[in-house]
């Protein structure tokens, strides 16, 4: 294994703990070094962020057809459009990186989509509350998310009653949030759909709330104890397994550092260091200061979401002020951003399914390349960030500079050539295109 | 997974190969035969007379069999499904007191003029009630231990490296189609014009070799170089295609197999069928293509929302099978349908299902001799809820590797397969 430097480390720090370095902060946190440089990533609070957008319940959602059918699709439809908006402004402003990495990657963990929760405000809640939860404990986050009124309304929690259970949500919850496949039984799950039973959703209010008279009381074997499970302590028992500490650990490591999984040793450090408390803070640490973080071939598909934010963030292209969508899309839903994204197969607030978005190789496909060129372009256009100098090899590396990139190898150096000397922001649309940019080295 | 997650993103089902594939561990060592083969291929190795064609339709959330091939004069349907149940005036007869969903009269007409065999019961032992883990099982064909490459993967393995062989139609490759060594190729389903002037030579200059890239980077320039050959070989093709199925408008085929659902109208899976079909047509050298259809995780409010995704499977299958009924080279694809488990018997409180077992699947086309396969699963005698299965999932595979692809089922399934006696009309 070839260890990174420190500087080349620090520049990884920001890209996968945070969303790629704005104007000036890579050269500011090399100087720091990479001690520094965690240390405040992991010390940062959650930045106050451009104002949310008002969301009001859709109360009346008419019959097929009618006038109020029309209006209350209209306003969901606005409502999820400024939400996106919102929150792509908002990765894209932040100077607290980490927890916004972390609501993004929460986001995709117990992926919720406007697909089927047809409240927009909803989604907001929850969004916010993986942001205030998402760099805390796990237990919490988790107690958080098992009674969020999007996913009760998701994974059909709000219809899960004593009598008539409904299993969505604790398969769900077991199989792909907390416990993963093959450590729970069929048995389980049904038992555990007991456990989670009476909660309902208030539309105009948006929030949860326990009704007594359709929870199940009743005693249940889960995992092999016995007790009147509840929400809270269904999760509890769930979370503090051992095998619920190795999943979340090893997903926030596929996420964030390969897809190819831990060795056992360091998977170890992990876990010991996320500990009985669940820590997520002391989880991020333990990775970051593992030693395949530090290795060069630690490479890293960057998600479309993530390489857009990135670019944008780089070249200071404020999302929702891009103007140009994509060329022959049959209806635009939602910014010009958000439309590429769309291209591109990744919408926030949109997962495919609660399992969220694929990972690694499957985002290099032949016909992304084409979608990746599309938004760059776009994206460029409003490039804030000085035009710099105007010499082929100076602009070569000026572009290098201003999106981040340790070096350019001989294939992208030709490729750049191309374009060198022209409009300098041509120059930076072809360079996020190289394979130097897309993989998060 | 949860209902309603239906007409989505072409890439919606990437999901479940993303979660499936990273749970089997093949993200990151599948290989992607590159496109600079297929040039060679279209124009040198056309498809022959007597090559059969393979069209796998995914249907993915667990499609509910029960209210697609509907046992609607059974009283324990009735009783156990309650308001979700469909009256037997409903439902469109198909014999042996079966009648299918109302949203498949386009498949009911091809149904009765003998396109259609229905194998009934279908499924693995010991069924699993994860997606995730159904959907590998259905995928890898290795209830055991569903790690491995796909059983069209494996077919692939052995049958050489032409890219061809196999393409997905969604973006992203389903772990189907993925190979130990070999895997299939996708199509960009629009916008296949590379950039010109300065831009696009940069562009160009991006797919070359750079020996200092890891893995990751040298995939993103091959994606560049595959890319470039798709536009040289297939572009036409696929403008051919979306101006063919642009001005059909639901029209020809549609009217011509009695289907009302059509309405000018075209899904994301139609157009996709579309595109196979002039693929086929123009004779590309592909044996295997996949397409696919979410939503069908029907937990609450099911009735509704599966009769409209399946009037969208059947608006978009029926013109396909119809037009390739009128070419020489059409009639040699067989569409397979099939869905990762039914669902339970008994409805839940939410109008919906929750995870089941057996289910049918539908082969579709020329070759196939139409009519019911298979046991109907008993719907008193059951398991744990569960219907029980007759056919092995396994034994279906068996019969179009060997009837269409002309493989030996045992070298892709292992000993033991037993195709189905009749339903392909070579066997």
């Amino acid at each position: 294994m070839t260890v990174l430097a420190d500087a080349v480390a620090t520049r990884r720090l920001l890209d996968r703990l945070g969303l790629g370095p704005r104007p000036g902060e890579l050269a500011a946190a090399v100087g720091q070094g990479f001690a520094a440089t965690l240390d405040r990533l992991l010390a940062a609070p959650v930045d106050p962020g451009p104002p949310a957008p008002t969301l009001a319940p859709i109360t009346d959602r008419g019959t097929p057809g009618s006038p109020e059918r029309a209006a209350a699709q209209q306003q969901r439809g606005q409502g999820q459009d400024a939400l996106t908006r919102w929150w792509l402004d908002r990765m894209w402003a932040t100077t607290s990186p980490l927890p916004e990495r972390l609501t993004w990657f929460w986001h995709g963990h117990f992926a919720t989509s406007a697909q089927k929760v047809n409240q927009p405000a909803f989604l907001l809640t929850q969004n916010e509350t993986l942001r205030r939860l998402g760099t805390g404990d796990f237990r919490t986050l988790a107690q958080a998310m098992v009674v969020d009124p999007a996913m009760l309304v998701w994974l059909d929690g709000r219809t899960n009653r004593v009598g008539a259970p409904n299993e969505n949500l604790a398969r769900e919850f077991m199989e792909l949030f907390a416990l993963g496949v093959g450590h729970y039984t069929e048995p389980d799950v049904r038992e555990a759909a007991r456990a989670l039973t009476g909660w309902t959703v208030d539309t105009d209010a948006g929030t949860a709330r326990l009704v007594p008279r359709r929870q199940d009381t009743g005693p249940k074997t889960i995992l092999g104890r016995t007790a009147a499970f509840d929400a809270p302590s269904f999760v509890d028992l769930v979370v503090a397994r051992p095998e619920s500490a190795a999943f979340v650990a090893g997903r926030m490591w596929s996420r964030l550092v390969s897809t190819t999984p831990p060795p056992p040793q360091v998977l170890g450090t992990l876990t010991d260091a996320y500990g009985p408390g669940r820590d997520l803070r002391a989880l991020l640490r333990a990775i970051a200061t593992s030693a395949p973080f530090h290795d060069a071939g630690t490479t890293l598909v960057k998600q479309p979401v993530e390489w857009a934010v990135g670019l944008m963030r780089a070249v200071g292209a404020q999302p929702s002020a891009v103007t140009t969508p994509p060329r022959g899309r049959r209806r635009g839903q939602g910014d010009p951003v958000h439309q590429h994204l769309e291209a591109l197969g990744q919408v926030p607030f949109r997962p495919p399914s609660v399992g969220g978005w694929p990972a690694g190789t499957a985002w290099l496909t032949p016909s992304a390349q084409l979608d990746r060129m599309a938004l760059a372009q776009a994206v460029v256009a409003r490039a804030t960030v000085p035009p710099g100098p105007t010499g082929a090899n100076a602009q070569l590396d000026w572009a290098r500079q201003t999106l981040g990139v340790d070096a350019f190898g001989p294939r992208s150096t030709d490729a750049l050539r191309d374009v060198a000397g022209g409009d300098p922001r041509t120059v930076l649309a072809v360079a996020a295109l190289t394979p130097e940019y897309v993989i998060s080295a | 997974m949860s209902n309603r997650l239906p007409d989505v993103t072409r890439r919606r089902f990437l999901t479940w190969s993303g979660v499936a594939a990273a749970a089997v561990g093949l993200t990151a060592g599948a290989t992607q035969v590159p496109w600079s083969a297929l040039l060679d291929g279209a124009t040198h190795t056309p498809l022959q007379p007597g090559q059969g064609v393979l069209v796998v339709v995914t249907l993915y959330g667990g499609n509910d069999g029960l209210n697609t091939v509907v046992p609607a004069s059974d009283d324990t349907y009735q009783a156990d499904r309650h308001e979700l149940a469909y009256q037997p005036s409903e439902v469109l007869d198909v014999g042996q007191g079966l009648g299918l969903n109302p949203g498949l009269a386009g498949t009911k007409g091809l149904f009765d003029d003998g396109h259609v065999a229905i194998v009934r019961g279908v499924g693995y032992p010991e069924p699993d009630h994860s997606h995730f883990r159904s959907m590998a099982i259905w995928q890898t064909a290795s209830p055991g231990s569903p790690t491995g490459a796909g059983w069209l993967g494996r077919w692939l393995d052995g049958t050489g490296e032409d890219p061809l062989r196999a393409v997905s139609m969604d973006s992203v490759l389903p772990p189907l189609l993925t190979g130990a060594s070999t895997a299939a190729s996708t199509l960009p389903a629009a916008g296949l014009s590379l950039p010109t002037g300065p831009t696009g030579v940069a562009f160009r200059a991006l797919a070359g070799v750079d020996p200092g890239d890891d893995v990751l980077r040298a995939r993103v320039a091959r994606s560049g170089r595959d890319l470039a050959q798709v536009e040289q070989v297939l572009g036409p093709t696929l403008a051919a295609s979306r101006s063919r199925s642009a001005g059909a408008s639901g029209n020809d085929a549609g009217a011509a197999a009695g289907n009302p659902a059509g309405g000018g109208k075209h899904s994301q899976l139609a157009d996709q069928l579309a595109t196979v079909a002039a693929l086929v047509e123009a004779r590309v050298p592909t044996r295997v293509y996949s397409v696919s259809l979410g939503g069908f995780d029907t937990h609450a409010d099911e009735r509704g929302t599966q009769q409209r995704l399946l009037a969208e499977l059947d608006a978009a299958l029926t013109p396909f099978v119809a037009r390739l009924g009128t070419t020489d080279v059409g009639r040699q694809v067989v569409t397979m349908v099939y869905s990762e488990f039914g669902r339970r018997v008994l409805a839940n409180a939410s109008q919906g299902t929750d995870h089941g077992t057996a289910n049918p699947v539908f082969l579709l086309g020329a070759p196939v001799v139409g009519g019911l396969y298979g046991e109907q699963p008993s719907l008193t005698d059951l398991d744990a809820g569960d219907l029980r299965a007759s056919t092995d999932f396994r034994d279906v595979y068996a019969t179009v590797l060997g009837g269409v692809l002309g493989e030996d089922p045992g070298r892709v399934l292992g000993p033991g397969r037993t195709p189905l006696p009749g339903v392909l009309a070579n066997t």
